[in-house]
């Protein structure tokens, strides 16, 4: 789970990390109180959305004027910004940051993730900072320290490493411990599978700053962070990827145009692979989990019908412990009941598949049954065409 | 000789009465696993489906001598329903459970790995060796005693693979699901090894999918030392980066994890990648003859 970044800063301040006084407002009219409680005469206004570039898009000015704050907050409120990072339609601006305007002299990069292969938190902070870090790693990687964490330890030598890559006077030096010795229980204490300050700045007069917050939250512990659950925003998935997560279904949805039912998720890649191989385009990845009960099926089929791209659907179903002449039966009763209008190609394999598959047969002139995966895509991608 | 399990492995069920413990334990039962009880905190003493019910994991290696055990528990649950299995001396745990919140995996792999514990899953099938006997929720009746080891992230994309090499009549020493969460309790290159020395196996079939290096890694391993042939299959191929596929570790994040570059690396590392999941087995029995 994602968080926007006011969200993440009201954290970091929380953890007393530096960050820069700010209001949110979802109206123009708070626009005035929040930058005379700011106080000042310059600010920044950002558009709070979960995707990254949001500079270069227009998503971040520099304002000389509470007019040019309030401006800005009308050209964005309620809009989509695209960003290299999103799609074609952009994410949703549901509310603007309004900060003090910081003074920077350096951009640095400052990162804690899980990694994958060494099984424990990483650290990762480079001198280049306001840039894609990948490229800085792959170009000049004697400007990045990577430190992989001793469980939750922040040792005096990992600080020093980190200091020093970055160039750091002792004053510095100080307030860069504090910052990772604090991220670092932070990413612990709040579940977290991403923590990102990028730009993390040193300002004028030469004091550390967290000028950004990019923070995610591992969904698997959420039933322990309550508090983070509730800074939950819908408005920035796909409404369909949200729908489909209330019914317990992964749902991701893709350019294509045929529509796609499987049960697991490795099966579920593999069956867009398979279109792909046979030279369609999946619509979605859809996982519709071990136990594909009518309500499910049909919940999945409404959600999969709701994209007016989708020319057919493509179910695919390997009956482990599941019957499929259960799934089938499932499948029949859901296509009546959500009234499916195109072809519907099923695939049945495993457990009863047989008896599933003359189920299928025996129904409505919609379903068209095979027992190969092979026939059900190549017959999917030529109903699509 | 199989790897993990065979019929004489004596399988303690951890959340034992649940409805998920008792489905899976009954198959488990009916397929021939050594099933010598379970673990339901509050119910010990008590029996369920003919068998001892315990209240900790102590008190039912006292009494039955478990040694392995397979876990049912729900997820906030799981970190403690795999420590106190190695705790209690149990030197190999499979979790099926899907939903374990990362950092507790990262803790529980640490203190597993120093006991000597080998731990499969979470958010996995299990492992199987047919004719034997199995720990975990797949199919059973799909499975053919041979001599094809297969590993896999995924669950029903391991039924494929076996249901393949079954229709070719090759069969299957041993199946690992490894699982799908970015901190699995074993890697590729944790069961690679067990293969590599096992003598009913004579080919291995690794099921990989997009997010992390877990492949790389393997490829990297195999290259110097697997002697037995390998083909692979990579899931994703046409999913877009920044997009978590169903598995929490299923995702291509800052451009890295993708099918492209799983599938070069194990190439070069001479594996046979099938191009389509059609072809995990015809590829496999190719390479056999």
């Amino acid at each position: 789970m994602n968080l926007h970044e006011y969200q993440g800063k009201e954290i970091f301040a929380k953890y007393d990390l530096p960050v820069s006084k700010g209001k949110v407002v979802t109206s123009l009219d708070e626009v005035e109180q929040a930058c005379t409680d700011i106080g000042g005469s310059r600010w920044v206004a950002k558009a709070q959305v979960h995707a990254g570039g949001r500079g270069k898009s227009g998503g971040v000015a520099l304002c000389d004027t509470i007019e040019e704050v309030a401006n800005f907050t009308k050209k964005w409120l309620g809009k989509r910004l695209v960003t290299y990072q999103t799609d074609k339609e952009g994410q949703l601006v549901s509310c603007i940051l309004i900060e003090e305007c910081t003074n920077i002299a350096d951009e640095l990069y400052y990162s804690a993730v899980v990694d994958r292969s060494s099984r424990e938190v990483a650290i990762i902070a480079s001198s280049e900072g306001g840039v894609n870090i990948e490229k800085v790693a792959e170009e000049t990687p004697e400007k990045i320290a990577s430190i992989s964490l001793n469980g939750k330890d922040v040792s005096q030598g990992d600080i020093e490493k980190i200091c020093s890559t970055l160039k750091l006077n002792d004053t510095q030096s100080s307030q860069m411990e504090n910052i990772v010795r604090k991220t670092v229980s932070m990413f612990f204490e709040c579940d977290l599978s991403l923590l990102e300050i990028n730009p993390l700045v040193i300002k004028e007069d030469g004091n550390l700053h967290c000028l950004d917050a990019k923070i995610n939250i591992d969904s698997n512990a959420l039933f322990r962070q309550k508090e983070l659950q509730e800074m939950h925003d819908p408005t920035q998935e796909d409404p369909r990827e949200s729908e489909a997560s209330k019914y317990d279904l992964s749902y991701v949805s893709l350019d294509g145009n045929i529509g796609c039912m499987v049960n697991g998720a490795g099966l579920a890649m593999g069956t867009m692979d398979t279109i792909k191989f046979f030279k369609g385009n999946p619509a979605n990845f859809l996982d519709v989990g071990g136990t594909a009960t009518q309500e499910r099926v049909a919940k999945a089929f409404k959600i999969i019908l709701d994209d007016p791209e989708v020319k057919v659907v493509l179910v695919n179903i390997f009956g482990g412990i599941v019957r499929c002449d259960l799934i089938a039966e499932g499948i029949v009763a859901a296509i009546d009941e959500v009234g499916v209008e195109i072809p519907v190609v099923v695939r049945l394999e495993g457990n009863s598949a047989e008896k599933g598959l003359s189920i299928l047969s025996n129904s409505s002139s919609k379903i068209q049954s095979k027992n190969s995966l092979e026939d059900a895509a190549r017959t999917a991608v030529e109903l699509a065409k | 000789m199989s790897i993990l399990i065979d019929k004489d492995t004596r399988v303690l069920v951890q959340g034992f009465t649940g409805s998920q413990g008792t489905l899976h334990s009954s198959q488990s039962i009916e397929y021939g696993t050594n099933v010598v009880g379970g673990v339901t905190p509050g119910k010990g003493g008590t029996s369920h489906l003919d068998l001892p019910v315990f209240n900790s994991v102590n008190e039912a290696v006292e009494q039955v001598q478990p040694n392995a055990s397979l876990i049912f528990v729900p997820a906030p649950f799981c970190k403690g329903a795999i420590l106190e299995a190695a705790e209690a001396g149990i030197k190999f745990i499979t979790c099926i459970t899907e939903g374990v919140p990362t950092l507790d995996m990262l803790e529980v792999k640490k203190i597993v790995d120093g006991l000597g514990i080998t731990l499969i899953g979470p958010n996995c099938p299990g492992v199987i060796t047919p004719g034997e006997g199995k720990m975990g929720i797949m199919p059973g009746e799909i499975h053919l005693p041979g001599r094809v080891g297969i590993i896999s992230r995924s669950g029903t994309l391991t039924y494929e693979a076996v249901k393949q090499t079954t229709d070719l009549g090759l069969g299957q020493s041993s199946c690992v699901g490894i699982g799908g969460d970015p901190i699995p309790g074993s890697s590729f290159i944790d069961i690679l090894k067990l293969f590599e020395v096992d003598d009913q196996t004579d080919a291995i079939v690794m099921v990989g999918e997009i997010g992390g290096s877990a492949e790389e890694e393997a490829a990297e391993f195999i290259s110097q030392n697997v002697t037995k042939p390998v083909v692979s299959y990579i899931a994703g191929q046409t999913a877009p980066p920044g997009k978590r596929m169903g598995h929490a570790g299923a995702i291509i994040s800052g451009g890295k994890g993708t099918a492209d570059d799983k599938i070069k690396k194990l190439n070069e590392s001479g594996v046979v990648v099938a191009k389509n999941l059609l072809e995990i087995g015809s590829t496999v029995k190719s390479l056999m003859s």
